[in-house]
């Protein structure tokens, strides 16, 4: 397993360099440049001098070469220095962002906690209403409950996030009055009010994101436990006396949850690429927005960057992934 | 086979009943049977005739909806198993009595290794500790003839052959010494030396332990070189019940005798063609009011379609315990 992974993890390097090469030349191509957001009233001289500054009039690949050294090499040293306070980055060119001016890294580092919590919060929430609901609609196929939980993963299937996110916000902010109708990033957890607050305004865009999320895993989870429940196996272990807590929730489980650990993992990058229509809904300033903002500006370092970031995840959970699957069932082996 | 003591297994009257959307599935008719003491019952009928249903009826191993107990009494001792509770039930399930399924390939579970699968039982019933357990299973292994039992432990099925883990199923099963082990068609999907190896294995663990076992086969073959007593099934209902040398000496329902020609014989002329009993098994959609095997009977006559015939001894010991039939038709039938 460990030899497995090992391999895995250095067919990975390749496999992500190709991403990083096709991802920056892609980006690149895009028409519009950042000279565009430059005023006309800059005089040409100063606009040259701004773009050069940018690091705009080098070939493509020049530019290339010095982003991946920027990103594999700077960065990392970057947050060496920034964790233990040391300066092995001193003077070296980080990757900066056309829009603000500043370091790529500091505005994702500025993001993605935000994104985290509440898209974050939104999957483990999703995750674990989806379990149980799966399992128990599976038990009890075709009974009331099992119809309930059709209904409501349709709802969540079908019903896209901005419209029921806007709903929640009229039944629970506006009518209710429950909870706030906008996400105030600029809140600090101090005290017990303020978590109460912090709470409060994450409900509704967890809710909102949670019902998505919980739609899809709760299907596969019912899926799977349906096509395990019918197997010999479960005859065998009722016909040795058994508990049906037992049966179902241990000799059943185990094999359901095999595809669905997989479905789970593959799912957690998405959680980093933010939910954008959620996010701009309740006005959660994470990763989603700076990423729309900065296709929007021509911000090519930003979009490149975080293309790249979310490229390096899915790679990553994919091996994750892989690596459960192996862990969960002994009939696959990576020797 | 004392005839005076009480059996250990005693059915009577039992019916069960699929109910599906179209319509009622009466697949087990009024069958009722018992069991000595270390006896081995051997039950033999095509696919459909109520074999594995019966046998999984007793223990409540079907699932309910779709089927129905609607009838009877199971007397395990002297519980009667369609009335005490499912805790209860489920007491006896794996303790009192083992069960042994067709396919081994399919009947462990997959992500469970074999030792943990031998002990759930175990523990369950018989509240060994984890080491306990263990011991115990290496015993049954070692029993039911897997050479490095405790090395075995922490294998899992797939790390088995198909014969392999035959013996970890007739090992879970025995694992608390039940009264009674009904091996549902267990040789059927093995191949023909390791069906040898498995029947060898039965009979010689049978002489060791002593239970009484029921033999659902489709083999004929298997029943004459394992069997006391056979009961041949059709229709859900038993058509025949005899000692397993009167059986084969003797048959009287035309269709056992049918059966029993199927059989390919490696002596003698060779046949041009292998016999078979034209038809289909009936799929029974009510109570039989008539004889179910009439379609594909040679001797059928107007009582046949008039009325479902009854077990009647042909001997003079009662239903059950001698040589019974259930047919309308006799010499004197034909005769007349």
């Amino acid at each position: 397993m460990l030899t497995y992974t090992l391999r895995r993890l250095l067919l990975a390097i390749p496999t992500l360099l190709l991403i990083s090469l096709v991802i920056f030349f892609l980006v690149d191509l895009a028409p519009g440049s950042p000279a565009s957001e430059i005023p006309l009233t800059v005089p040409p001289d100063v606009r040259a001098k701004i773009l050069e500054s940018m690091g705009i009039n080098q070939p493509v690949y020049v530019r290339y070469l010095l982003w991946l050294k920027q990103f594999f090499y700077v960065e990392p040293l970057n947050g060496i220095d920034a964790l233990f306070g040391t300066s092995f980055a001193d003077g070296m060119q980080r990757i900066i962002s056309y829009q603000t001016r500043g370091p790529v890294f500091s505005l994702i580092g500025e993001r993605i906690p935000q994104t985290l919590k509440v898209i974050g919060t939104a999957y483990l929430v999703g995750v674990l209403i989806a379990v149980p609901i799966g399992i128990y609609s599976a038990y009890r196929q075709y009974s009331w409950f099992d119809q309930a939980g059709t209904l409501l993963a349709m709802i969540g299937f079908s019903v896209p996030t901005f419209f029921s996110g806007t709903l929640l916000i009229i039944i629970f902010s506006v009518m209710l009055g429950w909870f706030p109708t906008k996400y105030d990033t600029t809140l600090v957890v101090t005290d017990w009010a303020s978590f109460v607050k912090q709470i409060k305004q994450m409900t509704l865009p967890v809710m909102t994101l949670g019902l998505a999320n919980a739609a899809a895993i709760s299907r596969y989870m019912r899926s799977s436990m349906l096509e395990n429940m019918g197997h010999d196996y479960v005859r065998t272990a009722r016909a040795k006396g058994m508990s049906e807590r037992t049966v179902v929730l241990k000799h059943v489980l185990r094999n359901s949850m095999i595809p669905v650990v997989t479905v789970i993992a593959l799912g957690i990058p998405s959680i980093f690429g933010g939910a954008i229509i959620t996010e701009n809904l309740f006005g959660v300033n994470g990763i989603g927005s700076a990423l729309i903002g900065a296709i929007h500006g021509n911000d090519l370092p930003m979009v490149q960057t975080l293309a790249f970031i979310f490229a390096i995840l899915i790679v990553l959970f994919n091996l994750i992934a892989d690596v459960l699957y192996g862990l969960l069932d002994p009939r696959i082996r990576y020797d | 086979m004392p005839d005076g003591a009480a059996p250990v297994l005693a059915v009577r009257g039992l019916r069960t009943v699929f109910r599906t959307r179209g319509g009622e599935i009466h697949a087990v008719n009024d069958v009722s049977f018992h069991l000595e003491r270390g006896e081995l019952l051997g039950v033999v009928g095509e696919s459909g005739s109520g074999k594995s249903v019966t046998m999984m009826s007793l223990i409540g191993l079907l699932p309910m909806p779709p089927a129905e107990i609607r009838a009877g009494t199971v007397m395990l001792g002297d519980q009667d198993l369609l009335r005490i509770t499912p805790d209860a039930l489920r007491d006896v399930r794996g303790a009192k009595v083992g069960f042994v399924f067709q396919d081994p390939m399919t009947s462990l579970n997959p992500v469970f290794n074999v030792g943990f699968q031998i002990a759930e039982p175990l523990r369950r019933h018989m509240g060994l500790t984890k080491a306990q357990a263990a011991d115990r299973a290496v015993e049954l292994l070692e029993l039911v003839g897997i050479p490095d039992a405790r090395k075995r432990l922490g294998d899992y099925p797939h790390q088995f052959s198909g014969g392999m883990r035959q013996r970890v199923m007739i090992a879970i099963a025995l694992a608390c010494d039940p009264d009674v082990l009904i091996a549902d068609e267990p040789t059927t999907a093995l191949d023909v030396t390791i069906q040898a190896q498995i029947l060898e294995l039965v009979k010689e663990l049978r002489q060791k332990l002593g239970m009484a076992i029921i033999w659902i086969t489709h083999d004929l073959g298997v029943i004459a070189g394992i069997a006391d007593r056979v009961m041949v099934m059709y229709g859900g209902q038993v058509v025949e019940q005899a000692p397993v040398k009167d059986l084969f000496a003797n048959p009287q329902h035309p269709y056992t005798r049918a059966l029993l020609k199927t059989i390919p014989s490696l002596t003698g002329a060779r046949a041009d063609r292998l016999q078979v009993i034209e038809g289909q098994p009936p799929i029974m959609t009510a109570a039989p009011t008539a004889c179910a095997f009439r379609d594909r009977c040679t001797h059928r006559f107007a009582r046949c379609d008039a009325e479902n015939p009854q077990r009647r001894s042909l001997d003079a010991r009662p239903v059950g315990f001698g040589h019974d039939v259930a047919c309308h038709w006799t010499p004197e039938a034909a005769d007349a």
